[in-house]
């Protein structure tokens, strides 16, 4: 199984906890009209990160890094959800029975259905046991 | 009252020809420390170069980090068999300043304290909680053996649990206490909120950090005491140095242990009579670790007046610092210390900013840190642990909870010339 063409590059951003720094992030991406697909923040003390799903990860990346940015690649899977009651518990339930364990994740719900970002740490683990349970993974040529 | 009337009550000749002694006898201890006998040889000063005390100037100063040279024992001019005690006390960068003391000084050092304590008026009659750090921090020793001499009862109490303190001082029927005005302060509210009246207290000593007049009037209303001002430096011993009689207009430095001098800190020049200056002292009866001409770094005014209770000259209460030293919670804190911590973790960057505040009544610092580009995983566990590990390294280093801000790299401001890193938003005291 070709388990990379499912693993997808998230960009991260280490933003101070202040006014106007997803505002500057926003209006770079823009500018190199890079799209978001989805995005979250993470917050910690005083501080937090900015994780994003882009068209172009490798532009968004070099545009925040000259504008003095710190931005780091990190890999993440996408699994489709049915955008109904249960859906999510479905995919929830592969995970925690194969024993991997989810980091952080968000979602978004677009034209063709909900999607869950997941960030586990076990990638290759995770990606043969929602193959196999039937579960639809997107692949990394869905996003970039 | 006096605990040693004679020599709190020299006449200005008697102090003068005691102190050039002291001084010459000084001048050839040092001669067993590298450091003074390089300095005196460049220098040109040999003993018999000291005639007279005007003579002194000949001798360089000694600075804060020309100790750091010495780190751990090269200023000490005894063997290290006759060394009791050592204590420490911040270093300008890395390493402490380290001061050691013979069983000698340990009794030539309270007895200072116990002169001052004799001279406010407290005794065998009084119960004594001693409110600060009893570690390597001069002051909890320091004021314990003084207390002790004089027969007061000694409550080691140190810091910490500020309930259990006001407990003390109710059930035990404390009525002298030792602390830092910042803490008093704090001590005061919490007792307040505890609806607790500590009826018992009579008199205050605060110390390790400069305070106000209104303070000192707030002190006095909310706690019902006498406040004094107490002065020292560990490297002149500990506290002990200077304190306030109870005419509480200035402090009466002990001038048949300590040579003083007030300096242009610019110039190095001394400053006409009754002028602000940095304080110098050249200690007269340290054998441990004689130093000559030290910097303090404090700004303070030898006061011209005589004082009704006859001791000798007073100096102003102090109300700053010639260098970048900063007191945080009564402990001294060199910017130069914080560099050097963040120096040691590559994960962060060498630019940073400090804030100091007040809150609560108890001092706050706040070190803004870039991080570095290079150690970004995009993990947030990974930035929360590096931020831990900035907080562990600085209280390692500076013996002080600070809280450390990660911040974006190039965000913080690059200084041409003078950096000014240290922002002070503390009201006075």
């Amino acid at each position: 199984m070709d388990a990379q063409k499912y693993v997808i590059r998230q960009i991260s951003i280490f933003s101070e906890n202040r006014p106007g720094r997803l505002a500057a992030i926003a209006h770079a991406l823009g500018e190199e009209k890079v799209n978001i697909l989805a995005f979250s923040i993470a917050e910690a003390n005083g501080f937090g990160v900015v994780r994003a799903l882009v068209d172009h990860p490798e532009k968004a990346h070099d545009k925040l890094m000259s504008l003095g940015f710190n931005v780091a690649f990190t890999d993440v899977i996408a699994v489709r959800m049915k955008d109904q009651p249960g859906g999510l518990y479905e995919v929830a339930k592969i995970l925690g029975d194969a024993g991997v364990n989810i980091e952080y994740s968000y979602a978004y719900s677009g034209k063709e259905g909900a999607v869950l970002i997941l960030r586990v740490d076990q990638v290759e683990e995770a990606i043969k046991k929602i193959k196999t349970s039937g579960a639809t993974l997107l692949e990394r040529s869905v996003f970039h | 009252m006096f605990w040693n009337e004679k020599a709190e009550t020299l006449k200005p000749d008697e102090l003068q020809e005691l102190q050039l002694r002291r001084l010459k006898k000084t001048l050839s201890q040092v001669q067993r420390v590298d450091f003074y006998r390089n300095l005196l040889s460049t220098a040109g000063v040999k003993t018999s170069s000291i005639k007279t005390l005007e003579d002194i100037r000949k001798i360089p100063f000694t600075k804060k980090q020309d100790l750091r040279g010495g780190y751990p024992f090269g200023f000490f001019a005894v063997p290290m068999k006759k060394i009791v005690r050592i204590h420490t006390t911040s270093g300008t960068t890395g390493k402490p300043t380290v001061v050691g003391y013979t069983r000698k000084d340990l009794d030539t050092w309270s007895g200072l304290i116990a002169r001052n304590m004799t001279m406010v008026g407290v005794g065998e009659n009084d119960v004594f909680q001693n409110m600060v750090n009893y570690g390597m921090f001069t002051g909890g020793l320091g004021f314990h053996y003084g207390a002790e001499k004089i027969g007061m009862t000694v409550i080691p109490s140190a810091t910490g649990n500020t309930k259990r303190q006001i407990e003390m001082i109710k059930d035990f029927g404390v009525t002298t206490i030792h602390c830092t005005p910042s803490y008093a302060m704090h001590l005061s509210e919490i007792a307040e909120e505890m609806d607790m009246s500590l009826d018992s207290l009579r008199t205050g000593i605060f110390g390790a950090e400069p305070w106000s007049e209104s303070v000192r009037r707030t002190l006095e209303k909310r706690l019902g005491l006498t406040a004094y001002d107490s002065y020292g430096l560990s490297e002149l011993f500990g506290p002990g140095v200077a304190f306030e009689c109870p005419e509480r207009d200035g402090l009466h430095i002990w001038h048949d242990c300590f040579y003083v001098e007030i300096i242009d800190p610019k110039t190095g020049e001394k400053v006409s009579d009754g002028e602000r200056g940095e304080l110098v002292v050249t200690p007269l009866v340290k054998e441990a670790m004689p130093l000559l001409r030290y910097r303090t770094g404090d700004v303070t005014l030898l006061m011209e007046d005589g004082c009704l209770c006859r001791r000798g000259k007073k100096i102003a209460r102090i109300t700053g610092r010639s260098d970048d030293m900063l007191v945080i919670r009564g402990i001294n804190v060199f910017p130069s210390q914080i560099e050097h911590v963040l120096l040691k973790i590559p994960e962060v960057g060498n630019q940073f900013m400090v804030y100091i505040d007040r809150i609560n009544h108890l001092d706050e610092m706040t070190v803004e840190v870039e991080i570095n580009r290079e150690y970004f995983s995009g993990e947030l566990a990974d930035l929360a642990r590096l931020q831990k590990k900035v907080v562990k390294e600085l209280h390692d280093a500076l013996e002080l909870r600070t809280t450390v801000k990660l911040v974006e790299p190039g965000s913080l401001p690059r200084f041409e010339g003078k950096a000014k890193r240290v922002i002070d938003r503390r009201e006075a005291v």
